[in-house]
């Protein structure tokens, strides 16, 4: 239970890596931009992967009548995400502690894990809604109104996760290194949790089972 | 002379049979010649290897092409009005074509020569001279623009220029055409003995590139020629090439052939700038123009000079001496270590190499053959350590590899020769098409050549390419020189009159190409940083327009309110901060170029409207698939008029 602990506590800190590391990643690339546009999504607003792709994405988008690209203030999310990592870790290493002191059992890192879980999957259903509002939402006066063969307006909103193919674009969507810390964290939690699980004082059933396989 | 014919049949002869030998070669063996259009060849997406940067001759500027692609990337503006681009004609550049004879819209660029840090090419900036108008020019390596033009004054003709000591301590430019110093009213035949000829010794700042003229020698009036620093051991002293040490002032073609020795000016620029910082000299009273370009206000400002600092050679003992060089000599040139100084007699067969060692210890054993002017002449033999018999006609110019081969260029008999420095030896020879002028080695003309190919840059083009009328540009050829044998393997016209080129590996360059102007970073004191900054202002007859562009606008674009007599000063700032993304600007019958403005960039283009109407402005720049939307109008009303000034966008 002591190395599960430990693990508990290391896990919830790779989390921290979201406060300097952008969580999700979208690349345009396009003939004319061999070296492609890029916009990094941290947990507390959007940074161009070069100084000046924001600027240069908005002046494209401006063509198909899509929004600018929120500022930190412009959106609930920015503020709220860090506050809520914030308390994430803190609750994740205290239970790691409190796991180590023999107070509480691992049973409280699956429900960590869990709670981690339900939370980033909220997260990206709530940045892909954004994604839908951003990318069909788009000004009637736009300069260039394209539709689809099928007739209806085309939507640009880019894919949550993948690659895809829009107008001369194209367009990547891949987590960051953000996101890969906040996934080893994660794991590691659950690790700490099959470890806490295996040390607990087994019943004479998978006694009987693990001489049967050994 | 019966003799010197019998010689000369002989080495034609010679020349005919292995240039045959050659063309044997080519023909026979198809594989030879697709593998040199493989040496050539750069695929499509693909990069040179090097940058080569080519003067434009009597175009004024530098054209800028790859090796061995021989493709053409830019033309750079320095001494010419460029309407491409609006230097020369925007209010920013105009001041820097001002001069002492006011604004002077051309020149004749000869000599490039790359900023070195021990020797070696570190690419920072790039120097060149403007000849007919003396001027020395700066280019910054990472905008690719002109930065600083000084001009010379008590030069004409300014030839044995532009070449950078080893560290960039300075660039040094000498005067082809002596002439009276300080100029004056005198009969020209009075010339012997009269006339001057200066060198000029601007040094450079290390940090900026700022160029101050420290001092200039006033030399005995001979013709300047070319000139090179040494390097390595020979570092601290410059050489250069005279001709019509006769003081011939009238059919110079014939008069300054007589003397069948000419010289090699030998001088020690340590020594001398240490007697200028010791207070030595004389501080003449002239006027000179200094013209810098800020690149963080876009903008170019002319200070007019009043003094320089000369120096009379005979005051400092020991910094200059003559090396007896025959045939009256054209290229100057120094090998990578510094020990031979190549004089190219240009009326010669032969090359003659003196020996810096052997320079120096003639100087301490004061071996002197008399002297000229009061300098010291040195024995011709005391000097020389060998002589190339090359069999080729006309020498001129002369660059290195970094295998201890020389390479020379023969004008008359049109060709390159490669010999082998210490032996003196011929190695090989090729044809070029046709009279070649310089050749160019990337970093040929420092301690660490790249030796990998050779241009060569001709005089006469007649049947290379398609014939486009009387007038032509001219031809360079590409050899590679990696193997034993030179092997021609690409041939491309060139803009202007390519005089000497630098080259330079391209990742020495392209890493620190800059791609766009930072806007917050832009001082110019008319710009706008962002579009609500926007605004049209009336000082009596002189309308401001405060003008910004983005993809695919001008803000404003209606100006009403602007009357006939007014100047009208359209200050354009492009507020794209991508790559590859300017505007353009013009108006109707305004009577200047257009403007090409970078991204983050401002330029000024003055209109002084003449009649009454609705003109239309646009972007000259295909810069986005609206680009044809990019317009806007200006309302012009009779000089009594009473309608408001007015501008807006999208009202």
């Amino acid at each position: 239970m002591k190395k599960a602990s430990i693990l508990m506590i290391i896990g919830p800190l790779f989390l921290l890596g979201l406060y300097f590391f952008p969580l999700w990643n979208i690349m345009l690339g396009a003939p004319q931009y061999p070296e492609p546009l890029g916009m990094d999504i941290y947990i507390d607003g959007i940074k161009g992967t070069n100084e000046f792709d924001i600027q240069n994405i908005d002046g494209l988008n401006h063509y198909i009548g899509m929004r600018k690209l929120p500022k930190p203030e412009e959106m609930w999310e920015f503020s709220t995400f860090p506050i809520v990592i914030g308390v994430m870790v803190a609750l994740g290493v205290l239970i790691g502690v409190f796991g180590f002191f023999n107070i509480l059992t691992h049973k409280w890192f699956i429900g960590w894990f869990l709670f981690m879980s339900i939370l980033g999957v909220l997260g990206m259903y709530d940045f892909n809604a954004w994604m839908i509002d951003y990318g069909t939402n788009l000004d009637p006066n736009a300069i260039m109104k394209l539709a689809n063969p099928d007739g209806t307006p085309m939507s640009y909103k880019p894919p949550l996760f993948g690659h895809a193919k829009m107008l001369n674009f194209d367009v990547t969507s891949l987590p960051a290194t953000g996101a890969w810390m906040m996934f080893i964290g994660m794991t590691l939690t659950l690790v700490a949790f099959y470890l806490g699980w295996k040390k607990e004082p087994k019943n004479k059933e998978s006694e009987i089972k693990n001489y049967a396989t050994t | 002379m019966k003799k010197y014919n019998f010689i000369l049949t002989i080495l034609a002869a010679t020349a005919l049979i292995s240039s045959c030998g050659n063309q044997g070669n080519n023909n026979s063996t198809g594989a030879l010649a697709s593998s040199a259009a493989e040496k050539a060849y750069v695929a499509p997406g693909e990069h040179d290897e090097f940058y080569a940067f080519m003067s434009g001759g009597y175009s004024g500027n530098i054209t800028v092409y790859g090796l061995p692609s021989g493709r053409l990337f830019k033309e750079i503006p320095v001494f010419s009005q460029f309407p491409t681009s609006g230097y020369g004609y925007s209010e920013e550049t105009k001041p820097m074509l001002n001069t002492s004879f006011g604004f002077v819209p051309w020149d004749d660029a000869h000599h490039p020569d790359i900023s070195q840090t021990n020797g070696e090419l570190d690419g920072r900036w790039i120097f060149i001279n403007g000849n007919n108008t003396p001027r020395i020019a700066r280019v910054s390596l990472s905008t690719f623009e002109t930065e600083e033009i000084i001009e010379l004054p008590n030069s004409a003709g300014n030839h044995s220029s532009s070449f950078i000591t080893e560290n960039t301590e300075y660039v040094v430019a000498g005067t082809r055409f002596s002439v009276p110093i300080p100029q004056r009213d005198m009969p020209i035949n009075e010339y012997k003995g009269n006339f001057k000829g200066s060198l000029s010794f601007i040094s450079i700042a290390p940090e900026t590139g700022r160029l101050n003229l420290d001092f200039q020698m006033i030399m005995p009036g001979f013709n300047y020629d070319l000139s090179h620093p040494g390097r390595g051991k020979s570092h601290g002293w410059f050489f250069f090439t005279t001709y019509n040490t006769e003081e011939a002032n009238t059919l110079q073609e014939v008069n300054a052939s007589q003397n069948d020795k000419d010289f090699i000016a030998a001088v020690n620029w340590k020594m001398v700038a240490d007697y200028v910082k010791n207070g030595g000299g004389t501080k003449m009273a002239t006027e000179y123009a200094h013209n810098v370009y800020d690149e963080h206000t876009h903008t170019a400002t002319s200070t007019m000079k009043k003094e320089v600092i000369t120096v009379d050679p005979t005051e400092v003992p020991g910094a200059v001496f003559f090396l007896p060089t025959p045939k009256s000599p054209h290229g100057c040139d120094v090998d990578p270590s510094g020990q031979y100084i190549i004089g190219n007699g240009k009326l010669s067969a032969d090359l003659t190499i003196h020996s810096f060692d052997k320079m120096i210890a003639a100087i301490e054993g004061e071996k002197f053959d008399g002297e000229a002017y009061g300098i010291p002449i040195l024995r011709f033999e005391d000097v020389l350590a060998g002589t190339v018999k090359s069999g080729g006609l006309g020498p001129l110019h002369t660059e290195f590899d970094d295998k201890g081969n020389a390479y020379t260029t023969f004008f008359i008999s049109s060709e390159v020769v490669k010999w082998k420095l210490g032996t003196w030896e011929v190695l090989d020879r090729q044809p070029t098409f046709y009279s070649v002028g310089h050749l160019m080695i990337p970093g040929g003309n420092s301690r660490k050549p790249f030796g990998k190919y050779v241009v060569a840059m001709n005089k006469i083009t007649k049947d290379r390419y398609l014939p486009t009328g009387p007038e032509m540009e001219h031809s360079a050829q590409i050899y590679d020189i990696s193997g034993d044998k030179m092997e021609l393997i690409y041939d491309f016209p060139t803009h202007g009159e390519p005089h000497y080129a630098a080259g330079c590996p391209a990742d020495l360059l392209a890493p620190k190409s800059k791609k766009i102007y930072r806007l917050d970073d832009n001082k110019h004191p008319y710009a706008v940083t962002s579009p609500d900054q926007a605004k049209v202002v009336r000082e009596g007859n002189e309308v401001h327009v405060y003008m910004s562009t983005i993809r695919s606008h001008f803000t404003p674009d209606n100006i009403e309110g602007i009357k006939v007599g007014d100047k009208v000063y359209f200050h354009i700032t492009n507020h794209e901060q991508d790559f590859d993304v300017p505007h353009g600007f013009a108006m109707i019958g305004q009577n200047t170029s257009e403007l090409l403005i970078m991204p983050g960039q401002t330029k000024t283009s003055v209109w002084e409207p003449k009649k009454v109407g609705v003109w239309p402005f646009y972007c000259t720049d295909f810069c986005s698939a609206l680009h044809q939307e990019m317009q806007g109008y200006v309302r012009v009303s009779p000089a009594d008029s009473n309608v408001p000034l007015t501008y807006s966008l999208g009202e």
